[in-house]
């Protein structure tokens, strides 16, 4: 009974943003809404609560106690490689696998029990997984059949979830009658059709081309803040998890590593493989020296005396990696001059570059140092004719302690 | 491109291979069948007239050709026993079809479930009988099913029956013997399309709020259909002129056009019947063929 009612208040939640989904948003509604969604206020309660799950497949740890809370209203990316058990925990949550330990908690209510045909959850699934002997119109209104809805009412939702993706006059055709881009929209209609409290969505654009893949990707986000419908999406590409998610969760070996926004995964990595798993870095492995006002000194092999700009309390002597990322080496012929009260010292490696990737929009270098070590650096080409630097040629590196991390595992 | 210069050279030929099968082991087959269709009974070698001399002139074909007639078909819609053999034809063909389809779909459907390596064992133990001989086969049934044979021995020791009972030289045996030996053709094209169905779709099912057995019956059996259709079809025809079957294991009391066919020719010895019987039975059976072809092409078309 509880359970119904939720559903209802689901279904009639959806009601209010609707009229947007019908005229075409103004440019000015679209730009006065924030373009990622906000987690909605936090109530007591998150709306799907995962405590310990772990799931093996014979000795193979697909999921290691895993706990993570997802509020109402959000767009959260499960990030990492294959093999990583983000599509093993999806599916826990879909009820296509059961969980060896831990609860999933939807509402607070424990959905073990409930079978995958009764949970308030949808599915887009990876290939999609359309029915091929039914139409468009058909594959959309199967779940709300299977609900025992009103016939005249199941017209009505499909004809809306048709207008919603952008389906129109498609209705009949048959999912091999489509093009690979309106059977992803298909795909999500009939897993929107039932106004799932959360929707899980597989490696959706997985099978689009890069063009089509980065439209749709702005298009899911857009769909997400018009219905307010919580989103858990897996994917293996960093940048689709940055560009739409509003949370991110890193899970490698069946552990999630670290869940936090987009800008914070990327500034602040939890640990070296994040730090490489999530864009690009420089790494160099050092002792902690002095702590001079709050910059240490930490002594690289590679590197020289690298200062780094740390409010955390690192021990001396400890063993540390300090973390750069490409875009914030900036690469100049001389080193460039401290302002004259020397409050300001930059970390500067003097290379040769051995290798320019012209990008268009920007340009990635990579700096050999004195000690063998590579530097990468990337800038932006913000003007149009560069006097850009050549292979061979011998530069300096430089960045500041503030853009410095130390990652100490 | 590349496709097209393929069949633009010697290779395009290759296309005329079946056709000419057709011409030379159907079709002029069947215009020696035909012709005697229409012909008539007689006491010489060959056992009917006219038979045409192309050597003995124009006039004399021209004449032959005159004494040609449906006299044979006529008989065919006369007497009752040809209309009753082939309805009986129709009847166990139709009803061995859907107790072939009952049995082998579930056997089909489990097979596709298994693991794929069990899945290649499966297959072998549905071919492995066709390596005996199928006559060795029926006869084998003719020893279990007798009167002292090994159905009524097991029933009599389990207690399930006081007294033997009569299973040989009836529509039971009959069906026994059917059943068994087309199960492969019905197990095997149902295994083929439900093997190559993507699991997802019932997650997918499942996910939409469909329990198994509404799965079952909105995705995994329409899916099925041209599995159903094509053993159906492998099944049905063959039954239809089926006479070994009903002849070592059925009654004498009721015929199929198959028995009636073989008593024409080899025990009455009229040929020009015997032929016309075939003819008949052939316009019925391409009926159904063509309707398949109909919805295969539709299928194909809809792609």
């Amino acid at each position: 009974m509880a359970e119904e009612q939720a559903s209802n208040e689901a279904a009639a939640e959806p009601a209010k943003p609707e009229s947007p989904a019908i005229e075409p948003a103004t440019p000015d509604a679209l730009t006065a809404a924030p373009i990622r969604s906000e987690p909605l206020p936090e109530p007591d309660m998150p709306l799907l609560r995962i405590e310990g799950v772990a799931k093996k497949f014979g000795n193979f740890r697909a999921v290691d106690h895993v706990t993570l809370d997802i509020r109402a209203g959000e767009f959260f990316a499960l990030l990492g490689p294959s093999g990583c058990g983000k599509t093993t925990l999806l599916r826990m949550l879909a009820g296509f696998e059961t969980p060896d330990e831990g609860r999933i908690l939807l509402n607070g209510r424990d959905i073990a029990p409930v079978l995958p045909h009764e949970r308030p959850v949808n599915m887009m699934f990876q290939n999609y997984a359309l029915f091929p002997h039914l139409s468009v119109r058909d594959n959309i209104a199967f779940g709300l059949k299977r609900a025992g809805m009103a016939r005249a009412d199941i017209k009505t939702r499909v004809a809306e979830m048709v207008a919603l993706v952008k389906l129109d006059g498609l209705e009949k055709r048959k999912p091999d009658q489509l093009s690979g881009g309106q059977r992803q929209r298909v795909a999500l209609a009939r897993s929107l059709a039932r106004r799932p409290q959360v929707l899980l969505l597989d490696e959706p654009l997985a099978a689009l081309d890069k063009k089509l893949r980065e439209s749709t990707q702005a298009e899911l986000m857009e769909l997400q803040r018009r219905l307010g419908t919580t989103f858990i999406i897996v994917t293996h590409d960093q940048e689709e998890a940055m560009t739409m998610a509003s949370r991110i969760g890193v899970m490698d070996a069946g552990r999630l590593d670290q869940v936090a926004t987009p800008r914070d995964l990327y500034e602040t990595p939890a640990s070296r493989w994040i730090a490489e798993f999530v864009g690009d870095i420089n790494l160099f492995e050092g002792q902690v020296g002095a702590n001079e006002a709050g910059r240490l000194a930490v002594s690289t092999r590679e590197a020289g005396t690298v200062y780094v700009a740390e409010p955390r309390d690192v021990p001396t002597k400890s063993v540390i990696s300090v973390a750069i990322r490409p875009e914030k080496v900036k690469l100049s012929r001389r080193a460039p001059a401290t302002d004259g009260i020397g409050a300001r010292t930059f970390n500067c490696l003097e290379g040769v570059i051995t290798d320019v990737g012209y990008l268009g929009g920007l340009t990635t270098y990579k700096v050999k140092l004195d000690s063998g070590a590579v530097v990468r650096s990337s800038m932006a080409n913000t003007t149009r004719i560069v006097d850009a630097y050549t292979a061979g040629q011998r530069v300096v590196a430089w960045f500041t302690p503030d853009d410095c991390l130390v990652l100490e595992q | 491109m590349s496709a097209r210069r393929i069949f633009a050279g010697p290779a395009r030929y290759a296309a005329i291979a079946p056709y000419l099968w057709m011409v030379l082991f159907f079709l002029v087959p069947f215009g020696f069948v035909l012709k005697i269709a229409l012909s008539q009974t007689a006491i010489a070698q060959p056992p009917y007239t006219p038979v045409f001399d192309f050597w003995a002139g124009r006039e004399a074909t021209r004449a032959a050709l005159g004494q040609l007639s449906l006299d044979n078909f006529r008989l065919l819609i006369s007497d009752d026993l040809y209309f009753l053999s082939y309805l009986r034809s129709l009847i166990v063909a139709l009803f061995s079809t859907a107790m072939l389809l009952l049995i082998g779909y579930p056997i089909a459907y489990g097979m596709a479930r298994l693991p794929q390596r069990w899945q290649v064992i499966a297959m072998m133990l549905v071919i492995v009988p066709f390596w005996t001989s199928f006559l060795i086969r029926i006869y084998a049934w003719i020893n279990i099913l007798q009167h002292d044979g090994l159905l009524n021995t097991m029933l009599l020791k389990l207690h399930l029956i006081s007294a033997p009972l009569v299973w040989l030289s009836t529509d039971t045996a009959m069906y026994i013997g059917i059943v068994y030996s087309y199960l492969p053709f019905m197990i095997l094209p149902l295994f083929a399309t439900l093997a190559k169905q993507d699991p997802a779709l019932l997650e997918a099912a499942a996910d939409l709020g469909a329990s198994p057995r509404q799965a079952f019956w909105q995705v995994t059996f329409p899916l099925s259909l041209p599995g159903v259709g094509a053993g159906a079809l492998l099944c049905f025809i063959p039954v239809v002129g089926e006479f070994v079957i009903p002849d070592l294991l059925a009654g004498s009391n009721a015929l199929m056009i198959g028995q009636t066919l073989w008593l024409e020719f080899f025990t009455n010895k009229d040929w020009p019947v015997a032929s016309a019987v075939a003819v008949v039975l052939l316009i019925l059976l391409v009926g159904p063929l063509l309707l398949y072809e109909r919805v295969q092409h539709r299928q194909l078309e809809a792609r």
